[in-house]
């Protein structure tokens, strides 16, 4: 296990500094000089234009830039935002719970639909049920997913008046950010009404974030378990004269489950990238929609930190999934 | 008596007879060839001028609507735009954009694929450390910042998606060759002095191109979704180009108010991309023998 582990790191290790060659290159590939981009439109005097370009370090060679870069990554130094003029790793933690609870959400919520889905599909093949299920799933795997944010809007918001359109809480309710996460600090408030308004502002992002995932699950449960069901192992519990639901619930779905796993952990990318349409649909402050407000505001170092992280994050999310998968399947550990 | 001699179908033929076999795959093919014919006879089908603002007329609803006129059957946007107008033309935009990224996207994906697998060695550990790198980031964020370094606008949307998809031609490519170069059809050809250009191109590359076919077609889909989305986002096509994504990001503050110039830009991109994914499953249940016979 340990050999497992300490390969899948070294592995990482190329792309990692891939990563961050990418992030530092990302503002030197900026047309346009970097002092002078940070001056914006005020402009600058030659004088101080000199002095920054030194007190920044620009005008060091640029390998020495980059090595310089990578040891402040180190020290939890990932750049000063332009726009706040606080560091980015704090603005950057300041609402990454926002993106994780609409994120964790979003994927519990695509794998309690997705995996049943898939299942029942398999178990039913060639049924109305199995038809019906995967066509919706290949809707949901086809689905502009910022549209479906704004249809949602129109009909619960709009037309039902049910859900609000923005924000991850009524602004009647205050209380100290404690975890991060609405749902739990809301509660431990005590403030009645305050949970159920924190839970009404999570449900149409969830579901909008949901909603490739929980197809791409349910089109991977069903493959994976129409596999499983041909083994020669299920028909030998079956003519044991197993019960069905025996076989299908315990011999079966345990296996069928080991590659589902995967798929949902691939799904985190996914959830990432979506973040950042559904945020900015629903004005949710998490990272995603920070990322396209510091593209349009032209905040380089909080852009080039931003990338750096959550690629980071992407990258340790599969790094436990391919930890987790080695656990479960021996088979993967010991090749 | 004449009995017919027993002929072996041709490989054209094979695909059809498994490809018709999936209703959905046939029916998205027929969606999909009624997208190239709207998008080819654009002009010839547009009732308006995609641009024109028709001065009287914001935010008419579609013609079934109480207010609305047969002139727009469904309706005009913000500035008096027709909608199916910009509807029509935008199904070139997105054709355009397929075409587009999945040949800059095969293109790349296919030469470093090839050099990866045929050569081995640090050319390939090299290769596809980038291809991971790349891979390594979500793709729309990456594609959403190589478009702000690049400028918006839609060629340069265009570049940063290709540039995103590419890896998964390129790993595709790679592990085709790996299975193919050491077969003896390869070596027989190596030993009768074909050179390295002719071995990667003319032998293996033809038999690599199941997957290829296949993964192009989910790139398509994915190309016209990634494109749409960066238009949503002010960083793809720019106005007042009848973009569907760009379309959608220009209604986002009528939604409440006027929910046509909402819902039917979003629904040509679902149709679309849903067309082009059935005939995505179509083929590869088709082109994967294993699938064959399941």
């Amino acid at each position: 296990m340990i050999r497992f582990l300490v390969g899948k790191l070294a592995y990482l290790i190329p792309t990692f500094i891939g990563i961050t060659v990418v992030a530092f290159s990302f503002v030197r590939l900026l047309p346009g000089d970097p002092v002078l981009l940070m001056a914006g439109e005020r402009g600058i005097t030659p004088e101080r234009h000199a002095q920054l370009t030194a007190q920044l370090g620009y005008d060091r060679p640029v390998v020495v830039q980059y090595l310089d870069f990578v040891m402040g990554l180190f020290q939890g130094d990932f750049g000063t935002s332009l726009a706040t003029r606080r560091p980015v790793l704090g603005e950057f933690f300041a609402l990454f719970p926002a993106t994780v609870e609409l994120g964790l959400c979003a994927v519990i919520l695509a794998t309690i639909i997705g995996i049943p889905l898939g299942v029942f599909a398999a178990i039913k093949r060639g049924s109305v049920f199995d038809q019906v299920s995967m066509g919706a799933a290949l809707v949901g795997y086809s689905m502009p997913i910022f549209w479906w944010g704004l249809l949602l809007i129109i009909f619960f918001s709009g037309i039902l008046g049910w859900t609000p359109v923005s924000g991850r809480i009524d602004l009647l309710y205050f209380f100290p950010n404690g975890t991060g996460f609405m749902l739990i600090d809301s509660l431990m408030s005590g403030q009645s009404g305050a949970f159920t308004s924190a839970l009404r502002h999570l449900i149409l992002p969830s579901v909008v974030l949901a909603t490739i995932p929980m197809a791409v699950i349910a089109r991977q449960s069903r493959s994976a378990m129409l596999e499983v069901l041909s083994e020669d192992y299920v028909r030998t519990a079956r003519a044991k004269g197993m019960s069905p639901f025996r076989v299908v619930g315990i011999h079966a779905l345990r296996n069928a489950l080991i590659p589902v796993i995967t798929t949902i952990g691939l799904q985190i990318g996914v959830v990432m990238a979506g973040a950042i349409l559904t945020e900015t649909i629903f004005s949710w402050p998490g990272i995603g929609k920070w990322m396209i407000d510091s593209i349009s505001r032209r905040d380089y170092p909080s852009v080039q930190g931003g990338l750096l992280l959550m690629a980071g994050v992407v990258m340790i999310v599969n790094l436990l999934v391919d930890l987790l998968y080695g656990v479960i399947n021996p088979r993967i550990r010991h090749s | 008596m004449t009995t017919k001699p027993a002929t072996t179908p041709g490989p054209l033929r094979e695909f059809w007879f498994y490809f018709s076999e999936n209703r959905g795959a046939v029916i998205g093919l027929c969606v999909f060839a009624l997208l190239v014919f709207t998008a080819v006879f654009a002009p010839v089908l547009a009732p308006h001028d995609p641009v024109h603002q028709y001065r009287e007329f914001f935010l008419t609803p579609p013609s079934w609507e109480e207010g609305g006129t047969s002139q727009f059957l469904l309706g005009t946007d913000a500035v008096g735009r027709d909608i199916l107008s910009r509807l029509i033309f935008g199904a070139q935009q997105s054709l355009i954009i397929g075409v587009v990224v999945v040949t800059i996207a095969l293109f790349g994906g296919i030469i470093l694929g090839l050099v990866s697998g045929f050569f081995g060695g640090w050319v390939d550990a090299v290769i596809m450390r980038v291809m991971d790198v790349i891979l390594a980031f979500p793709s729309l964020l990456l594609a959403l910042v190589m478009v702000a370094i690049l400028g918006p606008g839609l060629m340069n949307a265009m570049i940063a998606i290709a540039i995103v998809l590419q890896p998964h031609f390129a790993r595709l490519t790679r592990a085709a060759v790996m299975a193919e170069k050491n077969k003896e059809y390869v070596m027989a050809a190596r030993v009768s002095g074909a050179g390295k250009l002719r071995l990667m191109f003319k032998t293996i590359l033809p038999n690599c191109v199941a997957p290829l076919i296949v993964q192009g077609t989910l790139s398509f889909s994915n190309a016209v979704l990634d494109a749409a989305a960066l238009g949503f986002l002010g960083m793809g096509a720019q106005p007042p180009l009848p973009e569907w994504g760009t379309m959608l990001a220009e209604a986002r503050e009528f939604i409440l108010r006027a929910w046509w110039v909402v819902t039917f830009p979003g629904l040509a991109i679902l149709i679309t991309v849903l067309a082009i994914n059935l005939v995505g499953d179509g083929l590869r249940d088709a082109l994967d023998p294993k699938l064959k016979r399941s």
